[in-house]
């Protein structure tokens, strides 16, 4: 009898899968765009019930709200909706060759992560820890703060390096025509 | 009662499983557009590989790393979309097939 957990699980793995595997077959962008979301939104449930919660709210708020509308706000942009399936050059042995080196790479990862064996706590954050300090979200904001400080204030250095490279981009092309 | 409960190795199947998909997706697909999203479906496999190492190691220094890495998937996906806005103006196409401009 699976926990109610683990059917959870399945239904998020199972539309994650199908939605990845649709992603990388769909002949429209915009609807690979489309069943990306449905992934990131899988990858928030599954993050969700691994009670990582802040983790799952930035899913959803950074990926699915900010990221995939850039995507299809360029794909709109550009006119690239065109439905090209670009797989139809290959021939039927590529394909296959394709197919298999992915699922032979697929299994090396699988057995090196077996290969890991048992991996005993080497931390002090256990659930009910995490939950008498106020929660998921309190206990990794103090982590930002405290450990992590140097390494947030550098994210803020990349961010601006992020907009300045980005209206660098745009300027010159302008600039060019 | 022997109830099957979620564990480590299946997450950690999973988002290898993604990881495939995505690293597949990169060698077939010949639009910009369409590697860049396999590109954050990698990401994502690896964002929750940390999230569940972390759990094992009963730590919440991944989850921190999760939220960088989320951080520089933005900025990632802010330039390289702007990198594809220009070349389509440069070169009209997002087939990475017809970006030769060293061979012209």
């Amino acid at each position: 009898m699976p926990s109610p957990q683990m059917i959870a699980f399945l239904v998020f793995f199972v539309v994650a899968i199908a939605s990845a595997f649709s992603v990388i077959l769909q002949k429209n962008p915009v609807s690979s765009a489309l069943s990306l979301i449905l992934t990131l939104f899988s990858f928030a449930g599954i993050y969700a019930l691994e009670s990582a919660h802040l983790v799952a709210a930035l899913q959803i708020l950074v990926y699915t709200g900010a990221i995939m509308v850039l995507f299809i706000f360029v794909i709109m942009l550009l006119a690239a909706d065109t439905p090209v399936l670009d797989l139809v050059k290959t021939s039927r042995f590529t394909k296959f060759v394709i197919g298999v080196s992915g699922a032979t790479f697929f299994w090396i990862l699988v057995s090196l992560v077996r290969r890991a064996g048992a991996i005993a706590p080497t931390d002090q954050w256990t659930p009910e820890k995490i939950e008498s300090a106020g929660g998921n979200t309190v206990a990794i904001s103090g982590l930002l703060f405290s450990r992590f400080y140097f390494a947030f204030e550098l994210t803020s250095f990349l961010i601006l390096a992020a907009i300045v490279a980005t209206i660098a981009l745009a300027k010159r092309q302008r600039s060019q025509s | 009662m022997n109830q099957l409960v979620m564990e480590p190795w299946m997450t950690i199947a999973f988002a290898l499983a993604v990881f495939s998909i995505g690293l597949v997706g990169i060698v077939i697909r010949r639009n910009l557009l369409v590697m860049l999203m396999c590109v954050e479906l990698m990401l994502n496999s690896v964002n929750l590989i940390f999230i569940t190492f972390s759990r094992v190691h009963q730590s919440l220094t991944g989850d921190a790393v999760v939220l960088f890495a989320m951080t520089i998937a933005a900025a990632e996906s802010a330039v390289g979309l702007g990198l594809v806005i220009a070349l389509y103006r440069t070169l009209k196409t997002v087939e990475s097939e017809k970006i030769q401009l060293l061979r012209d």
